[in-house]
């Protein structure tokens, strides 16, 4: 099942950081790591990601990988450069005060899920 | 600093472009623990890989690849640079440092091996993945290295659709 990410937003009482916001665009799957390897190696494409770290790696690994979108969990707030550089990406930001853990577990509950390639 | 007839510096890098732009050719100067620009040059490879019009996943291979490269670069090394250059039928990414090279590259390769600093692994690196990730998404990798003497990088990924040239846009 997917959700769009006005969905996501209220489901996890989300912000959106970002000036790009496509509230109906559609997330199939979600990867949650704060290892940017393993966002690399095992996330698929067109992800949300849910992840503790907010510099700007963050942002540019999505990128490479095809994330959809992040999620910023436990209230972590990422910095002007961060945010200025996933709007250039065209990658929407959102902050959520849920734990990762929890955040993971309330959009599994409605049913997104999990986004592990392990070939 | 004037360019060479034919070269462009655009973003980071500077670009060649040849044969009625179906093939291009390029480098990216890494700098050592820059980490404000990591993995910058390795997105705009992705940009202009997107701009040439070919298959999604064979960039999306090519960018993780390139990431982690680049990223070993920033980590572990003072200096390097990435040169990549897009045929029709593949693109071919080399990377060449001057750090103090791999000593054991078996053991670099293992999944898990990693010899990066507790603030590399804080940033979402360095977790012995970063080798056995660019195998698995190339098509040809080989590396070279010894004690002092850096590490040359080379991988190649292979597009399976033929490119429509026709549309390709401005890059």
């Amino acid at each position: 099942m997917s959700l769009t990410l006005a969905e996501i937003k209220v489901i996890l009482n989300a912000n959106v950081l970002t000036s790009k916001f496509d509230a109906n665009t559609v997330i199939g799957m979600a990867y949650s790591a704060d290892l940017m390897s393993d966002v690399l190696s095992f996330s698929q494409t067109d992800s949300l990601l849910i992840t503790g770290l907010v510099d700007k790696t963050v942002v540019r690994t999505a990128h490479v990988a095809n994330i959809k979108a992040i999620v910023f969990a436990r209230g972590k707030v990422p910095n002007k450069d961060t945010v200025a550089l996933a709007d250039e990406k065209n990658i929407p930001l959102m902050i959520t005060n849920f734990s990762k853990y929890e955040s993971c577990g309330r959009l599994y509950e409605k049913g997104l899920r999990n986004s592990y390639d392990a070939k | 600093m004037s360019l060479a007839a034919g070269y462009m510096k655009k973003g980071l890098g500077i670009h060649m472009m040849q044969n009625k732009e179906t093939t291009m050719k390029g480098v990216f100067f890494l700098t050592g623990k820059d980490f404000a620009n990591a993995g910058a040059a390795s997105c705009e490879l992705k940009t202009i890989l997107e701009k040439m019009q070919i298959e999604q996943s064979a960039i999306r291979r090519a960018a993780i690849a390139a990431f982690e490269a680049e990223m070993n670069i920033i980590i572990y090394t003072p200096a390097g640079m990435m040169k990549y250059s897009i045929t029709p039928d593949y693109v071919k990414v080399v990377f060449q440092d001057m750090g103090h090279g791999i000593e054991d590259i078996e053991l670099a390769m293992t999944e898990g091996y990693s010899t990066a600093p507790d603030y590399i692994r804080e940033m979402g690196f360095g977790s012995g993945m970063g080798l056995p990730n660019i195998k698995k998404n190339t098509d040809e990798m080989k590396i070279s290295s010894a004690p002092g003497a850096g590490t040359t990088l080379e991988f190649i990924i292979k597009f399976k659709q033929e490119r429509d040239n026709e549309n390709i846009r401005d890059c």
